[in-house]
C-alpha cells in the first residue's frame, strides 16, 4: 500500500452533505474491472446531466480543479453502500485526501486500505475553508498527517483521524503481511475457540 | 520485508489478550458487567495492538457477485481461501428476477454471475447459485438456512450485513480489501465500535411494523447519527418483533450510520433457528442455546449512548427526500425550505424536493406514485409478503409494480400460501428472487422521473435507476400506496381485515 505522510495540492470544494457511495460511483459502474480505471465515472450522475452533457456548475468539471488531489466535502461523506470501488474511483481520478466533518464507517476503512486519507475537520472549519479554496482554485493546500493539520492560505486547521488508520497510512502497512505474522496464534486461537463452541461450524444440511 | 519494516517502526503489539478472553468463560472476582457487543468482541479477539486495532476471528463469510475485486486481490497474491467450510457464495445482486429461464441477455451482467460461479468453483466454496432452489438475497438466505447464528462474527462485502445482527451476531459490511483479507486469513483487523442502546418501549399499533420503527429511529438519530457505534436494539417493542421484523430493523441500522445492529437472542430466535438446515442439531442445538442465552447484555452494563423511543407514538412512516432520515409520519407534510432558518439545511431541502419533484409543504398523501416495488433484503421475507398481501387481497393496484421474494424458498412458501395469486390478481408482477429493483443493476430499474413506493432501504438519488424517485416505507404501506395510486395511510385499509 502507498504511504501517506504529507501532500500539497489543489482542493476541490464539493460542499454537499451525505455524498453517499451511490453518488460517488453509481451502481451500474460496479461491474468495471479496476484495470479500466474508475476515475472517468467518479460522481458520474452529479457531473453529467440526463442528456450526457457536463454540468458547468459541478466543481469537478472546472478545468482548474480537474487535477485537484484533495476533496473538501460536507458531513457524512461516503455513507451507504460498502462498495470499495467508490474509493477506487476517487483514487483513480487522482484524489489522495478527502476533508469532511464525518465519514461513513465502511468508506473510511476502505479508504485507508487504499492509501486515501480521510481527514475529519469540524463543520465550522470546513465552512471556513470553503470560500478560501473556491475563490483561489490554484491555492496549494498542505495536508500533514504526522502533525494532523491542514494548512490552507494563512490558516492552519487541526484534523482528526482514527489512530489505527493514521498508523497504517504513515507506514503503508499491508494488512495481510501483518496478519501472517500472527499465523500460529490464529491457528491456536481458532482451535481453542472451536473446541469450546462446537456449534459454530455449520451443520451438514 | 515489509513486515519487518512496519514492526520496526516502534508500534508495539499487545499480543496476549488470552487472559481477558478466559475471563468470559470463567468469571473472575471482578465480573465487570458487559454488553452484548462486549461479549461478542471478546470472544473473537485474537490479538490487540496498542493503537486499539484488534485481529478478530471470522465465523461466517458470505460473498456475492460484487466480491470479484477481492478474489482478484487474493489471486494476485497467489493465495487460496483459508476456511472454505465457513465461506458461502450467493448470487443475488445481478441475477435476473424476470424471465430467468431464458438466461441472462446482457453479456456484462451474465459475466458477473458466471465470474462468481467460477471463483466459487475454483475455491471450492459452497455457492447458492442461480439455479439452486435455495438461491436468494444473501441477507435472506444466510438466516433462512441456519448459517447465521447467535454469537457469530459474520462479514460480507455488503453494508446490509448488519441484518444478521438480529440473531445476536456481530455482523457488519466490509469493503473489497477486507473481503480479500478474510478470504486469505479468516480474520479481520477492526477497532471496537462504541456501544449504543436504542430502546423502543411499549407496543406498536396495528399497521405499524418494524420498518416504521426503523424509519422512526433513523429520523430521530439522523442518517449518520450512529456512526462508529454498534447498536443494540432493546425494549418491549423489539422483544415483541418476529425474527423477520428484527432483521428489517437491524438491516436498517446502517441507514442510521451504525457499524452494525443487534438484538439479544431469546426464545423467538431459538424457535426460528431450530431445524434450519445448517443450524446445530439435537444435543448440539441445546448446548448452543445454553451458550446463546448468556449473550444478552448484563443488566447493569454501560453503553456509550442511549436513545429511547415510545412505540405508541410511532405512526406509519414514509420518506419524502433523498436520504433515509428524510422520514415523516404519513399524515405529515413535505418540508418547506422557506421556513428553514439554517441556510445549508434550506439548500439541502430545496435540492431534495427538486430532485423528488415535490412542492414544498405538500401533503404527503397527495403525492401520486408511478409504480411500486416489494422486495430487497429489508422487506421481502414471508412475513413482509403476508403484510402486503393482507392489504392487497381483493383490491387492485392503480399502478404497475414488481414483487420479488427475498429467496426462492420464500417464493415457494408464498405460493403455497396463495400470496402470489393475491399479488397477480392485484395486477402486480410476481418475480424471482434477487436484489432486483432495490439497486437496479440486474436491469430492473425505475425509469428516470418515475416515482416508486418501495420496501427497500435507500432513497438515494438514482438508487433504483438514474433519475428514479424513491419513497421508502413498509410492505403494508407500499400495498396501500398501490391500491390508492398515491402515498397513503394503510391503517384505514386494514379495518375488518385479519393482519
Ligand atoms: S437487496 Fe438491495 S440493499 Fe439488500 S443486498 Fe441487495 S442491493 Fe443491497
Amino acid at each position: 500500500m502507498e504511504k501517506f505522510v504529507q501532500l500539497t495540492a489543489r482542493v476541490c470544494p464539493l460542499m454537499l452533505a451525505n455524498l453517499n457511495t451511490d453518488q460517488i460511483l453509481p451502481a451500474r459502474y460496479l461491474k468495471w474491472p479496476r484495470s479500466k480505471g474508475l476515475g472517468a465515472v467518479l460522481f458520474h450522475d452529479l457531473r453529467v446531466d440526463s442528456d450526457g452533457k457536463e454540468r458547468k456548475d459541478f466543481p469537478l468539471n472546472q478545468p482548474l480543479w480537474q487535477d485537484a488531489s484533495i476533496l473538501l466535502a460536507g458531513r457524512n461523506f461516503g455513507g451507504g453502500s460498502s462498495r470499495e470501488a467508490a474509493v477506487y474511483a476517487l483514487y483513480d481520478h487522482g484524489f489522495r485526501c478527502v476533508i469532511a466533518p464525518s465519514f461513513g464507517d465502511i468508506f473510511a476503512q476502505n479508504a485507508v486500505k487504499n492509501g486515501l486519507l480521510t481527514a475529519i475537520v469540524s463543520e465550522a472549519d470546513v465552512v471556513d475553508m470553503a470560500p478560501t479554496v473556491s475563490e483561489n482554485p490554484q491555492l496549494p493546500v498542505t495536508v500533514d498527517l504526522e502533525r494532523k493539520v491542514v494548512v490552507c492560505g494563512n490558516r492552519t486547521y487541526a484534523f482528526d483521524i482514527d489512530p489505527v488508520s493514521r498508523n497504517q497510512l504513515l507506514n503503508g502497512w499491508d494488512d495481510v503481511d501483518l496478519t501472517d505474522s500472527y499465523k500460529d496464534r490464529i491457528a491456536q486461537f481458532s482451535a481453542d475457540y472451536r473446541v469450546r463452541r462446537p456449534w459454530v461450524i455449520p451443520a451438514k444440511s | 520485508m515489509l513486515l519487518l519494516r512496519t514492526l520496526g517502526l516502534g508500534v508495539q503489539y499487545i499480543a496476549d489478550v488470552r487472559q481477558a478472553r478466559n475471563s468470559q468463560s470463567r468469571p473472575t472476582g471482578m465480573n465487570k458487567p458487559r454488553t452484548l457487543i462486549d461479549k461478542l468482541w471478546l470472544s473473537h479477539e485474537i490479538v490487540r495492538r496498542d493503537d486499539g486495532a484488534a485481529l478478530l476471528l471470522v465465523d461466517r463469510h458470505y460473498v456475492h457477485e460484487g466480491s470479484f475485486h477481492a478474489f482478484s486481490q487474493m489471486k494476485e497474491r497467489r493465495r487460496t481461501v483459508a476456511e472454505v467450510a465457513l465461506t458461502f457464495g450467493v448470487t443475488d445482486h445481478y441475477v435476473p428476477t424476470r424471465g430467468r429461464d431464458k438466461g441472462i441477455a446482457n453479456p456484462e451482467i451474465a459475466a458477473m454471475v458466471s465470474q462468481l460461479e467460477a471463483n466459487a468453483a475454483e475455491s471450492h466454496i459452497m455457492l447458492f447459485g442461480l439455479r439452486d432452489p435455495r438461491q436468494g438475497i444473501v441477507h435472506v438466505v444466510g438466516p433462512e438456512q441456519g448459517l447465521t447464528l447467535p454469537g457469530l462474527l459474520i462479514v460480507c462485502g455488503d453494508s446490509h450485513t448488519s441484518t444478521h445482527g438480529a440473531f445476536g451476531a456481530y455482523a457488519f459490511g466490509i469493503g473489497a480489501s477486507e473481503v480479500a483479507h478474510v478470504l486469505m486469513t479468516q480474520t479481520l483487523w477492526q477497532k471496537k465500535p462504541k456501544r449504543m442502546r436504542i430502546a423502543v418501549e411499549g407496543a406498536s399499533a396495528v399497521g405499524v411494523g418494524a420498518k416504521d420503527i426503523a424509519l422512526a429511529i433513523i429520523a430521530k438519530v439522523g442518517a449518520d447519527g450512529a456512526q462508529g457505534h454498534a447498536i443494540e436494539f432493546a425494549g418491549g417493542a423489539i422483544r415483541a418483533l418476529s425474527m423477520e421484523g428484527r432483521m428489517t430493523l437491524c438491516n436498517m441500522s446502517i441507514e442510521a450510520g451504525g457499524r452494525c445492529g443487534m438484538v439479544a437472542p431469546d426464545e423467538t430466535t431459538f424457535a426460528y433457528l431450530k431445524g434450519r438446515p445448517y443450524a446445530p442439531k439435537g444435543q448440539a442445538f441445546d448446548h448452543a442455546v445454553e451458550a446463546w442465552s448468556a449473550l444478552a447484555s448484563d443488566p447493569d452494563a454501560m453503553f456509550d449512548r442511549e436513545v429511547t423511543l415510545d412505540a405508541v407514538t410511532i405512526a406509519p412512516i414514509v420518506t419524502w427526500g433523498t436520504t433515509p432520515d428524510d422520514a415523516l409520519p404519513i399524515d405529515g407534510y413535505a418540508p418547506d425550505p422557506a421556513r428553514e432558518i439554517n441556510p445549508v439545511r434550506a439548500k439541502y431541502l430545496r435540492d431534495a424536493l427538486d430532485y423528488m419533484a415535490i412542492a414544498p409543504g405538500k401533503k404527503l398523501t397527495e403525492i401520486a406514485i408511478d409504480r411500486v416495488f416489494i422486495g430487497s433484503c429489508t422487506n421481502s421475507r414471508i412475513e413482509d409478503l403476508r403484510a402486503a398481501a393482507a392489504v392487497l387481497a381483493g383490491r387492485v393496484s392503480k399502478v404497475p409494480g414488481l414483487v420479488s421474494p427475498g429467496s426462492s424458498t420464500v417464493k415457494r412458501q408464498a405460493e403455497e400460501e396463495g400470496l402470489d395469486r393475491i399479488f397477480r390478481e392485484a395486477g402486480l408482477e410476481w418475480a424471482d428472487s434477487g436484489c432486483s429493483m432495490c439497486v437496479g443493476i440486474n436491469g430492473d430499474v425505475v425509469q428516470s422521473g418515475e416515482r416508486c413506493a418501495s420496501t427497500t432501504n435507500r432513497n438515494f438519488r438514482g438508487r433504483q435507476g438514474p433519475g428514479a424517485r424513491t419513497h421508502l416505507m413498509s410492505p403494508a404501506m407500499v400495498a396501500a400506496a398501490a391500491v390508492s395510486g398515491h402515498l397513503a395511510d394503510v391503517r384505514p385499509l386494514l379495518s375488518g381485515r385479519k393482519v
